[in-house]
């Protein structure tokens, strides 16, 4: 009886895991925006990015999806009503999730990209610049590759809170591997088997998360190990 | 937009602020403490005591806190011999199991933090106290503590503000701290938007207190470490 439990809060795992995967995505590509704004030239791309990250990180990440999953739809929702259109607006758990964590992660991607890309060497950039590439040639084919090892431990990190600030959704109403697992508990009265399993559950996606990205990191770094000695 | 009902409700707000206040403090002092002689057992020569802490380090850092507090608050419960026993009026107490839960998260991170400043540690400062003929326990009290507390001190102000952003999940076992109350007001009053707005500048005020205050220790104290660059 209570095998048909397990499965059901193990087989949410891939709504945990598309959960955390598409949110990934999403703070990747703001994170790397961001990063690229805060070390552009422009004052006002600037500005906004340092008052972005800096805001975002002093916020509770529980308090952020309460405020994307309800005040913004409440926002929206009273703007069409003053325009005149009778609409109720609503996000999806998962959409709401996966926008808050994208943002919230994307704050901390920011910083860690930033960090990487002001330790590459200037003097590369001015070689690229020297052999007249363009600005998305540079990034390409000169930041990029190595900002991806720079940032490895800093994304390692970053990756292993967000897998696990996933759980946080499952208070949204979103059907993951812990809302499953509050469901199979009170079903069941043992919530104590069942919480322990959720946890088995993140603890392996973080074993598996470091072993994958401590081989990526000595893939990366094959050349500098030479290099250096 | 009705801000009036959160100035009618200030009071509730303030209540809360407090609660978060004391949970944070209560929370960061207790495993301020733990964390010292865990960071030493962490880099001790005996592979028991040393493989005992990194994996209780590794279980409380892979794993949702929602999912260990939940583990603790309704886990417990599911076995007898914890009601039948004489700590079952403090385990039944949300308050309790909202602070053990997390002393034994941010212990595990403290613990690290302090431990891979040790890590760090010059080789000759221990070497030199070694050289005086002190005593092992002179040698924590006054070499290595001291040393490690202060390498440790951006780290674990990052670990700070991530303990007072974690407090908003005391919410969800029924305690009225700041998001408990945001919460609270939404739904009596059914306004979506101006309750959790507030909470966030509630939380970004106290985060910025925290940021300047370490600030202040980086200063006071770190100082030493930033003349060297």
């Amino acid at each position: 009886m209570l095998g048909g439990y397990v499965i059901s809060v193990l087989a949410a795992g891939w709504i945990t895991l598309s959960l955390a995967f598409v949110s990934l995505i999403l703070a990747v590509v703001i994170g790397i925006a961001a990063a690229l704004a805060r070390l552009s030239r422009s004052r006002a791309l600037r500005v906004t990015a340092t008052l972005y990250t800096s805001v975002v990180r002093g916020i509770p990440d529980l308090v952020m999806m309460l405020l994307v999953f309800y005040s913004v739809p409440a926002l929206l929702s009273q703007a069409a009503q003053d325009w005149g259109y009778d609409v109720y607006i609503e996000f999806s758990p998962f959409g709401a999730g996966a926008a808050t964590l994208g943002l919230i992660f994307g704050a901390y991607m920011a910083e860690t990209f930033r960090g990487a890309l002001m330790n590459i060497p200037k003097g590369q950039l001015e070689a690229a610049e020297a052999y007249g590439l363009g600005r998305f040639r540079i990034f390409w084919r000169i930041l990029l590759p190595q900002m991806m090892r720079l940032a490895l431990p800093g994304f390692t990190n970053n990756w292993l809170v967000l897998a696990k600030a996933t759980a946080l959704v499952s208070l949204l109403g979103l059907q993951d591997v812990m809302f499953r697992a509050k469901g199979a508990a009170e079903a069941t009265a043992k919530p104590f088997t069942f919480y322990l399993l959720a946890g088995g559950f993140y603890l392996a996606i973080t074993a598996i998360s470091l072993f994958i990205l401590s081989r990526a990191a000595k893939r990366y770094e094959l050349g500098e190990k030479e290099l250096a000695r | 937009m009705s801000w009036d009902i959160i100035v009618e409700n200030l009071g509730f707000y303030a209540q809360g602020a407090k609660l978060t206040v004391i949970l944070t403090v209560a929370s960061l002092a207790i495993s301020f403490v733990l964390a010292m002689p865990l960071a030493l057992g962490r880099n001790s020569h005996n592979p028991f005591l040393r493989n005992a802490i990194a994996l209780y380090t590794l279980v409380f850092r892979g794993t949702p806190l929602l999912v260990q507090l939940f583990l603790i608050y309704y886990g417990l419960a599911q076995f007898d011999l914890v009601r039948e026993s004489l700590l079952w009026p403090w385990l039944s107490s949300a308050l309790v199991c909202v602070i053990l839960t997390f002393v034994l998260n941010t212990t595990a991170y403290t613990t690290e933090i302090f431990a891979g400043s040790l890590r760090h540690l010059p080789v000759g400062e221990i070497e030199a106290a070694r050289a005086y003929g002190m005593s092992p326990f002179t040698r924590a009290r006054r070499i290595l503590l001291p040393a490690m507390l202060t390498r440790s001190l951006t780290l674990y102000g990052n670990e700070t503000v991530m303990m007072l952003h974690a407090t908003s999940l005391a919410s969800t076992v029924t305690l009225l701290e700041v998001t408990g109350v945001a919460r609270n007001i939404a739904l009596n009053y059914y306004i979506m938007f101006e309750p959790y707005v507030t909470a966030a500048a509630i939380y970004l005020v106290l985060t910025l207190v925290l940021v300047l205050l370490f600030q202040f220790a980086q200063h006071r104290w770190a100082g030493y470490l930033q003349a060297r660059l």
